[in-house]
């Protein structure tokens, strides 16, 4: 057992270099520091004004360790490893104070979403899998592939301007943290975010309750005299969810990382505004750190699902 | 080359593959009985899709000069397409609700009284045109893409899953890292550091999509590779390319085209939430969409454009996942035991 968790956190570690030195492919080598600073500075610029800031940014070293020993490659391990972010590249504010500040306004907003959105998920995937082969079954997957039709974008154009501008229920956009207010903002997000999941996730779900169905226990139960509702939500649910909570887990990193439309639409100072904030501002310094960080709990979250899997199930580990 | 040229020979070799992969299905008697299966489950889709492709394909091919000029000279230079030419000095001052017949602004007459059906844009053209326009940009984007990602995809996952060992563990690495890192963002990424092309977007979403297929085939490989007729022609004495291209490839077919049908729409959707950045591709819905997002604030509200693009983008999607799920339940062997 040991062995197994060791190995895979060995192997999360090389996949966390491999990101890294992507990273550095395309942040430094694609794109040259040259541009970045002019990106950051305007066209308009004498070198000596680039170069100064390119040494304050800690982009005038050679790139490669072949080039000389100090160099960006390791620097860039180097800093990523130890977190230490550096400055942004738009406005030279240190990028560790933005992203501690982001990650509650993030969480706010997921944690809801996402429970509201797996509850809502599982009911109605439960009820339309209870009349499976009937037109309620047919509508409901219907619904759901119309729903999955409609791009994010028209869902949020369309609440913000029905709900709030039309029938005034919600504020168009905004934050505040304040506990008795805060639920005004993220009504809206929470809800668009609800709609633009569940119809992928219904269908998901219903599958595995559907394929279930068919299994030998579910035979055995009715054959011991055991009703159809107490079959679906007794026996089926529960076997239902191990498919179910491979999904949930591997979601819950991205639960810090909140959403890069629904948080930047909505006003919510999350880590997705920064990203894309940084993505409009072409502040390359936020933004592949905030890739680094995506990937960094992406990676320790697959860890975490293979070594409670390999807990419960002892196959795992063989493989 | 031009531009247009390069359209025109691609719509043409299009055509005939269409014909030959037609011929290919009726003289196959699988590939037949699916077709027709696919076409008693969800005509009305299929037909909605046929109609998309064919605006495309019209829309593609292009030639200079010609009639339907009008006044604007600088269109007798430019390449027009019949749907252009159809519209051709079409264009009104400013905003026109759709089949207006006066001005959106004020009391004086348009130049093409209640003509636009879905009414101007703030420059005066037609945005029934631009809708037509933007379905060859949405099926470029999903076709290209796949053309891209589905060789590459199966390129790489059939020999790791054919070679196994070295050449698997770097695959496997490789998928590994590209999906830990979360596809929006690699997308924007990729399309940062490379210019702003419709071709380095479709690049960017074929390095962000392969991998889900190339996991799909690697996995399907080692199945295959251990039945009874890949060893038999292993032993035989036939070399590894040939066995995987002659006896692996084709029993990857039904889930290339499975694939490439689900597939599609999230490439779409991608590119709206690129156009939304910034950094999509020119005339795409998305940026109709992006561009209209605003003018919901005018007043009075201008809803016509945004709904136009909307409509146009949300019907393709939906006939796109309804064959997708068609093609999903008549060419997937699991389902097909199951409904036995």
């Amino acid at each position: 057992m040991l062995a197994y968790v060791v190995r895979r956190i060995a192997y999360g570690v090389v996949v966390v270099a491999g990101v890294l030195l992507l990273l550095f492919v395309l942040f430094f080598a694609v794109t040259d520091p040259n541009d970045i600073a002019r990106r950051a500075l305007g066209d308009k610029v004498p070198p000596d004004v680039i170069e100064q800031w390119k040494a304050n940014h800690g982009y005038d070293k050679p790139l490669w360790p072949w080039q000389a020993a100090d160099n960006l490659l390791f620097d860039h391990f180097r800093r990523m490893v130890t977190f230490d972010f550096g400055r942004s590249d738009a406005d030279d504010a240190p990028i560790v104070d933005r992203i501690r500040r982001g990650i509650g306004p993030s969480l706010v907003l997921s944690v809801p979403m996402f429970a509201a959105g797996l509850l809502l998920g599982v009911v109605l995937a439960l009820f339309v899998a209870f009349f499976r082969e009937t037109y309620i079954d047919a509508a409901g997957v219907f619904v759901c592939v119309l729903a999955m039709s409609i791009s994010i974008l028209l869902y949020i154009i369309g609440a913000q301007y029905v709900v709030a501008k039309l029938l005034h229920w919600f504020p168009i956009s905004g934050f505040d943290p304040a506990p008795d207010v805060v639920a005004r903002f993220l009504a809206m997000p929470v809800l668009v975010g609800v709609l633009t999941g569940f119809g992928g996730d219904v269908r998901f779900y219903r599958t595995v309750f559907v394929e279930e169905t068919s299994r030998d226990y579910v035979r055995t139960a009715r054959a011991k005299g055991c009703g159809e509702g107490r079959i679906m939500l007794w026996h089926v649910l529960k076997n239902g969810m191990i498919p179910i909570l491979t999904r949930v887990v591997l979601a819950i990193p991205f639960l810090f990382t909140g959403s890069l439309l629904l948080e930047s639409f909505f006003g919510i100072p999350g880590l997705g505004s920064i990203t894309v904030d940084a993505i409009n501002g072409n502040d390359f310094s936020t933004l592949r750190t905030m890739v680094f960080i995506f990937s960094l709990l992406f990676v320790v979250g697959q860890i975490a699902v293979d070594v409670s899997y390999s807990l419960v199930d002892p196959r795992v580990r063989l493989e | 080359m031009e531009t247009w040229v390069v359209s025109n020979i691609v719509v043409a070799v299009l055509v005939a593959g269409a014909v030959w992969s037609g011929v290919y299905v009726r003289r196959s008697e699988m590939w037949a009985q699916a077709a027709r299966e696919l076409w008693r489950r969800s005509p009305v889709a299929l037909l909605v899709v046929s109609l998309y492709v064919g605006i495309a394909l019209v829309d593609s091919v292009s030639w200079i000069g010609g009639d339907g000029v009008g006044e604007d000279t600088v269109a007798l230079h430019e390449a027009r397409s019949p749907i252009d030419r159809l519209f051709a000095d079409f264009r009104e001052e400013s905003y026109s609700a759709p089949l207006a017949a006066v001005t959106f602004s004020g009391e004086t007459p348009l130049l093409h009284p209640g003509t636009h059906l879905f009414g101007t844009d703030l420059l005066g053209r037609d945005i029934l045109h631009q809708v037509l326009k933007g379905a060859r940009i949405a099926l470029l984007i999903g076709g290209v893409t796949s053309l891209l990602a589905i060789p590459l995809a199966l390129f790489f996952g059939v020999s790791a899953g054919y070679f196994g060992g070295r050449t698997d563990d770097a695959v496997f690495f490789l998928m590994s890292v590209l999906s830990s890192i979360p596809s929006l963002l690699l997308l924007i990424v990729l399309v940062m550091v490379m210019d702003k092309s419709t071709l380095s977007v479709c690049i960017a979403l074929a390095v962000t999509s392969w991998v889900g297929f190339c996991r799909i085939s690697r996995g399907e490989t080692l199945k295959l590779r251990e039945l009874e007729y890949v060893q038999a022609a292993r032993a035989l004495g036939i070399g590894p390319v040939r066995i995987m291209y002659r006896h692996i490839l084709p029993n990857l077919m039904h889930l290339v085209v499975i694939t490439f049908v689900l597939m599609f729409s999230g490439l779409v959707l991608s590119e709206v939430i690129l156009s939304w950045l910034g950094i999509g591709v020119d005339g795409s819905w998305g940026r109709m969409i992006d561009q209209a997002r605003d003018e919901l604030s005018r007043d009075p509200i201008v809803w016509w454009n945004l709904s136009a693009a909307g409509a146009a983008l949300f019907g393709l999607l939906l006939a796109v996942n309804f064959v997708g799920d068609a093609v999903r339940d008549i060419l997937d062997p699991r389902t097909l035991r199951e409904n036995l």
